[in-house]
């Protein structure tokens, strides 16, 4: 476990920034708690400072997780988002998209999100824009990039991708092998 | 007999008690025949005086029931003996008979994502059909049937609830977490406890759940994340090398590694041979590990909770016994659960602490969940109170050796009047032999004349 290099912390940042734009900061000044980002074994842990204090105690090999896991580096130094994120990401998502109640099963099992299934989006969406997909009940379902922008969605037929998948809460099952 | 059983109980028809050459002879018999003599002979054992055939002991109406019940229901004879002695014959029965029905399906509600009224409201409209528990928990809800797979719909996969057995919400109430401490929880996998103390903790302080196996810590890790608990460490540690690894906790579960007598109507492999004293001799390690992790300075806490999903007494009251004996800073506290029944306080001879009877057994032919049992310590500084007990054990120890009912000598001993002068050096040799049994440095036997602290301290006690 160690905090993150300035390479490795911009890489997450952005990332992050896709999804969350300038709300990141909220990750890193919040008014309740000081909590920090650390490595271990690749993966992204964000966690308080005060429960990464006392999980020092825990030795390298035997320490499995801490706080929220965002994600992992690939072996070429790539930063890519876990679904376990979704929660941060989903409290403070600009643009976002919900899926009628009969695209919900497609998308968590790890399809695109069509525009037939599309509900609602949030106006001026840009294209290739991180978006958080929702269900209609505003439940977070996972997240993806948006493949057209809000405007160019009128005029697509209904089995165009709208939405490309990237995370959807169905890995917890699909991947719970290789996700942690 | 025959006279007998005809006018009084109409129900019970003579039968003939093979002998134990038959039974050793080993026909392949008729299921239904095995289960009628089954009924008759735990009849007969009901009212031994009235049914019983004449020049037949108890003791061969026993072995017959626990062979047919073995070969009924196809556990091991050692087993099966183990079992059988826990409850009164009639029970056991119900007992046998229960485990081979499966337990209700239940789930508990993730307080941290939503409300169990939004949650059931949200699985009627996609067809499932449940209702609450029980007034014991306003979290758990029984599923009776269900449409979809209950493990696999979108409020599953966004963490809204947990598929756990009911009798797993108990050791979490009995641990009652209070916000902003810290907890460890010793056995953790599959986590589902370890949310729940996660959810009680409304995601503040701080939950150490540890597993020793590897593989099931992936598990452990997705349910943490899935249900949104941010304030939990996972770690992958021999439970008992727990106090070194870090102490100081302000509550411990232990859901403690057993051979899962109490869920064998999940997991019918316990049916086989299992090793019993090994099991019981880790569960005791690790007791002890678990009472030396928690501060017994913290304000709030200081408990442990010891619990195991198994019914036999050498994995639960005995292990509690052995905590109380060896950790003079220990006591039990009620559970604080409703219901469920009393440990027991003395077993086929064995004779255990009285508080032992504050723990509680769930089984599932009474309960209709799986078989459980949960104690609750309070670990409390280690000062005088702790000599005190010291003595009071050795006094105890001192009764075995001359009367052997020692529960009873307890009470006893006020009549009877030891010579505190004459004895002195006895008494101030066993002391320290007890003292340094139990790992204190002790000083070395000279040292008596001079002020060392302790030793002198007793002595003058005494006198």
């Amino acid at each position: 476990m160690r905090p993150l290099t300035e390479e490795e912390s911009t890489a997450v940042f952005q990332k992050l920034a896709n999804y969350i734009g300038k709300n990141v900061v909220h990750l890193v000044d919040r008014p309740d708690e000081q909590y920090c980002f650390r490595l271990h074994r690749d993966r992204v842990f964000y966690v308080s400072e005060s429960a990464m204090r006392l999980a020092t105690s825990v030795a390298r090999p035997n320490l499995v997780s801490l706080g929220t896991c965002f994600g992992k580096f690939s072996k070429s130094g790539k930063f890519k988002l876990h679904i376990t994120a979704l929660d941060y990401i989903a409290q403070y998502a600009k643009y976002k998209v919900w899926v009628k109640p009969n695209g919900e099963m497609p998308f968590l099992y790890g399809n695109h999100v069509l525009k037939a299934h599309l509900g609602r989006i949030t106006e001026d969406t840009p294209e290739h824009q991180g978006v958080v997909v929702y269900s209609m009940s505003d439940v977070p379902l996972g997240f993806g990039v948006t493949a057209r922008s809000t405007i160019d969605t009128r005029k697509l037929d209904p089995t165009a991708i709208l939405v490309f998948h990237q995370a959807d809460v169905g890995e917890y099952l699909r991947d719970e092998e290789t996700l942690f | 007999m025959d006279e007998d059983a005809d006018d009084l109980d109409d129900e019970f028809e003579p039968f003939d008690l093979p002998t134990a050459e038959q039974r050793k002879a080993g026909t392949i018999e008729n299921p239904q025949e095995v289960y009628s003599r089954m009924r008759a002979c735990a009849m007969v054992l009901s009212n031994f005086k009235k049914y019983a055939q004449e020049g037949r002991a108890r003791s061969e109406y026993i072995e017959q029931i626990i062979a047919d019940i073995a070969n009924y229901y196809g556990y091991n004879e050692f087993l099966t003996e183990k079992l059988f002695h826990i409850f009164p014959v009639a029970e056991a029965i119900e007992f046998f008979e229960a485990n081979e029905v499966p337990r209700p399906v239940t789930i508990r509600t993730n307080t941290l994502r939503t409300r169990r009224r939004d949650l059931a409201q949200a699985l009627i409209n996609r067809g499932v059909n449940l209702e609450p528990i029980g007034k014991w928990t306003n979290v758990g809800l029984q599923v009776f049937e269900s449409s979809v797979p209950i493990g696999a719909t979108p409020e599953y996969l966004a963490g809204h609830y947990m598929l756990q057995a009911a009798s797993s919400f108990l050791p979490v109430i009995a641990l009652s977490p209070q916000p902003n401490e810290r907890i460890l929880d010793m056995a953790s996998a599959p986590g589902g406890k370890t949310t729940y103390i996660s959810a009680l903790l409304q995601n503040t302080g701080l939950v150490f759940a540890n597993d020793a196996n590897k593989a099931r810590t992936k598990s452990l890790t997705a349910n943490v994340h899935r249900l949104g608990c941010k304030n939990v460490v996972v770690c992958n540690y021999d439970g008992r090398e727990f106090p070194k690894v870090m102490g100081g906790f302000d509550r411990v579960l232990l859901d403690a590694p057993c051979s899962g007598t109490g869920v064998i109507s999940k997991d019918a492999s316990v049916k086989s041979e299992r090793d019993f004293t090994l099991l019981s001799h880790l569960q005791k390690q690790l007791i002890l590990c678990a009472i030396d992790s928690v501060d017994s300075h913290s304000k709030t806490g200081g408990i442990v909770v010891y619990s195991t999903c198994s019914v036999t007494v050498d994995e639960n009251e005995a292990v509690v016994d052995y905590a109380l004996r060896k950790r003079p800073n220990v006591k039990l506290l009620p559970t604080g659960l409703e219901f469920g029944k009393e440990g027991f306080t003395r077993y086929r001879g064995k004779v255990f602490n009285e508080k032992v009877s504050l723990t509680r057994r769930f089984y599932p032919h009474v309960h209709n969940m799986d078989g459980f049992f949960v104690a609750k310590f309070k670990v409390m500084p280690r000062t005088k109170g702790q000599e005190k007990a010291m003595e009071k054990e050795e006094e105890r120890k001192k009764g075995k050796g001359k009367g052997g009912e020692d529960a009873d000598m307890d009470e006893g001993n006020d009549e009877v009047k030891f010579d505190d002068e004459a004895d002195k050096d006895i008494i101030v040799d066993g002391l320290r032999k007890a003292k340094k049994a139990k790992g204190y440095r002790v000083f070395p036997k000279k040292t008596e004349e001079q002020p060392s602290k302790s030793p002198s301290k007793e002595t003058t006690e005494k006198s």
